[in-house]
């Protein structure tokens, strides 16, 4: 039991430099900002005297140098992402169409191999499945739950209690759930709440993790859990901006409850439940860390995200698994095709 | 949650019939609705809470018996966090220097994006130059673009540098042990960048026309509208940008596990935490303690910062 101090420094100390850099940076940036142009200011004047007092023509106001301004301003952040996103996206794009080793071009073939392999196919599927059931179960638990929980008693504890779970990592959600998940052999004690619960109801213990394709699902459970809570939190938001004038008029007319959910509610949070199933799309379609800890894609639960990770990082394939990401991104693309209708929609209508 | 679905919008069910019957009625549908809520926001926390009891639990006892036990059969213990935080031995975690490396990654990881955003979002919405619209709607596409498409050239201009035609634009970075922090937070600030523009963007935006316009009047240059009168107005913006980036970074997997390695020296809790289950997967008594050492610092954030985090959330998916 021992825990040594000082072999942590120097990473204390990288913090340090991290932290100067920083303030350099930043600081360096808007004190750049502040001497340049009245520096600029005071050539200006300078010139105005000396023009003023040789009796020559003043030099003509110049130009506002707004543009300037804009291009310093936004430097860092338009340097960082042409290294950090733009250039490396384009890169990736290319290496889809090379060999393991990006040396020589392959053509489509990388692609081809994505959808004759049947380990990846069954990884596509998967994926799918994540895809259609993530979003879909999540928002319509987060809009009952949303709805039931409005204007009830302690709605704030248990909306928290409820969103809690976004907080924790997916690693520290997939632990969780395989502590649920956990199995013991028949005749031994239960230490897992899922097989407990089954052995109680006088059935026999499973191994979870290890039956395709119910794992699938199992870790499906898992996303859910996480982001139900998120699908709740805007669509709560939501309910509560419709006006009141509508929801007391629509009582007066004496419609049901049923009614009302269907004509009134619906409509009227339909942007938000837009905006929580495309973001929860997009976030499942790039999960990863879910399957990684909980089963390491073993079992045939892998994802697209998780296979490519294991292509261009555990194979060094990295034809293979740049032709996965370019993938991953095309499957983006109408989700985000079909929000950008909807807002123009909104816009419009 | 099938048998909530009758009670939805219940409370309104009696209305416009004032008798005491229906008062009764609506007064129990709303009571029925608080119940069934709160017993789900229960059961979503179980989970949670038997790993919670768990960490708590000597190692054979974990091993051998369910966690609801523990209420018929309380025996308590900290050897499980002593063991996992401080262990000498190789397997046993040593969760204490990961959680260094989870603090080192963190903070400037949210330093720099919020410093680049709020300067690149005010001037996107605040300083009139050729291009500006197409130049925030190229930002925010970039936002779908996703991070899986940048992780292998980025980690090969960090491993070999670049080179355009046998010159030398930039070397290899050659980063050994702790110094690898500094490719995480590169990583992770260009990766948050698209939404922390997007984000702040839509706050600063709003600000009022009058108020910039008036400082523009009395002479003031845009560096200082910007420090003098931005900031200190989108201090809730910056604090909901921070949260979310806080959460995203120390929960964060992939892009650690790519871009620090997986000794000490560098990585963070979680890559650890998801060795530690594929390794020692049934170390239950590790396991456990060890996911509530990661949880518990975004666990408090959270908490204590929920109000922002929200407003944050609502502002960037709804508004959006």
């Amino acid at each position: 039991m021992e825990f040594d101090w000082l072999e942590e420094q120097p990473k204390f100390l990288m913090l340090g430099y991290g932290l100067l850099a920083f303030v350099v940076v930043v600081g360096g940036l808007l004190l750049l900002l502040d001497v340049v142009p009245s520096w600029f200011a005071r050539r200006r004047e300078a010139q105005l005297v000396t023009a003023a007092a040789s009796g020559a023509p003043l030099p003509r106001r110049p130009k506002q140098r707004e543009g300037l301004f804009a291009l310093f301003f936004l430097l860092p952040t338009l340097l960082l992402l042409t290294i950090g996103l733009v250039a490396p996206a384009i890169r990736t794009t290319l290496l889809s169409f090379m060999d393991s080793g990006s040396d020589e071009w392959v053509g489509l073939r990388n692609y081809g191999w994505m959808f004759s392999e049947d380990s990846i196919v069954r990884v596509l599927i998967n994926t799918l499945t994540w895809v259609l059931l993530v979003p879909l179960v999540a928002t319509s638990f987060g809009l009952l739950y949303a709805v039931m929980v409005d204007k009830a008693r302690f709605e704030a504890i248990a909306k928290s209690l409820i969103f809690l779970p976004m907080a924790i990592s997916f690693v520290g959600a997939s632990i969780i759930w395989k502590f649920v998940y956990a199995f013991r052999g028949d005749g031994q004690e239960q230490i897992g709440l899922l097989n407990q619960i089954v052995v109680s109801l006088g059935g026999e213990p499973k191994q979870w993790l290890l039956d395709s394709p119910l794992n699938t699902f199992l870790l499906i459970v898992i996303m859910v859990w996480i982001q139900a809570g998120f699908a709740m939190v805007v669509l709560s938001a939501a309910i509560k901006a419709i006006p009141a004038d509508i929801v007391e008029a629509a009582r007066l007319d004496g419609v049901s409850p049923w009614q009302m959910f269907w004509q009134i509610t619906m409509p009227s949070i339909r942007p938000a439940l837009i905006v929580v199933v495309v973001t929860l799309s997009i976030a499942t379609l790039k999960v990863f860390d879910i399957v990684r800890t909980a089963t390491n894609g073993n079992y045939d639960t892998s994802v697209i995200a998780n296979e490519m990770y294991n292509q261009a990082f555990r194979y060094g394939e990295n034809g293979q698994g740049s032709a996965l990401a370019v993938f991953l991104f095309i499957l983006v693309i109408p989700i985000v095709i079909y929000q950008i209708r909807n807002l123009r929609q909104q816009r419009e209508g | 949650m099938t048998t909530a679905t009758p009670t939805v919008g219940a409370g309104t069910q009696a209305v416009g019939k004032t008798t005491t019957a229906g008062r009764v009625r609506k007064r129990l549908n709303t009571r029925a609705a608080t119940l069934i809520s709160i017993v789900i926001a229960l059961l979503w926390t179980i989970p949670t809470f038997g790993l919670f009891v768990s960490s708590f639990r000597p190692e054979n006892q974990i091993k051998s018996t369910g966690w609801w036990t523990f209420f018929s059969d309380p025996q308590f213990t900290l050897e499980n966090y002593q063991e996992v935080l401080f262990g000498s031995s190789s397997s046993s975690g040593q969760l204490a220097s990961y959680f260094i490396n989870s603090l080192a990654i963190t903070i400037p990881s949210v330093l720099f994006p919020l410093a680049f955003a709020s300067l690149a979002a005010y001037a996107l919405a605040w300083i009139n130059f050729r291009g500006r619209d197409w130049l925030y709607i190229a930002i925010f596409a970039m936002q779908i673009v996703p991070l899986q498409m940048a992780l292998v050239p980025l980690l090969k201009f960090f491993s070999t540098g670049v080179t355009v035609g046998g010159i030398t634009l930039m070397p290899a970075w050659d980063l050994v042990d702790e110094q690898k922090f500094a490719q995480v937070w590169f990583a992770h600030t260009c990766f948050a960048l698209p939404f922390a523009v997007f984000l702040l963007h839509n706050f600063i935006s709003q600000l009022p026309k009058d108020l910039m316009e008036a400082a523009r009047v009395d002479g003031a240059t845009h560096p200082k509208i910007f420090r003098t009168i931005v900031l200190p107005l989108i201090t809730p913006a910056l604090a909901a940008f921070g949260i979310f980036q806080f959460l995203w970074v120390w929960n964060d997997l992939l892009v650690a596990l790519i871009f620090a390695g997986g000794g000490d020296e560098t990585a963070p809790l979680t890559v650890r935490l998801a060795e530690m289950a594929g390794t020692r997967g049934n170390e239950w008594q590790r396991l456990t303690a060890g996911a509530f050492v990661s949880i518990v610092v975004p666990l408090i954030v959270f908490l204590s910062l929920q109000r922002y985090f929200v407003r944050g959330l609502l502002a960037g998916s709804v508004k959006g």
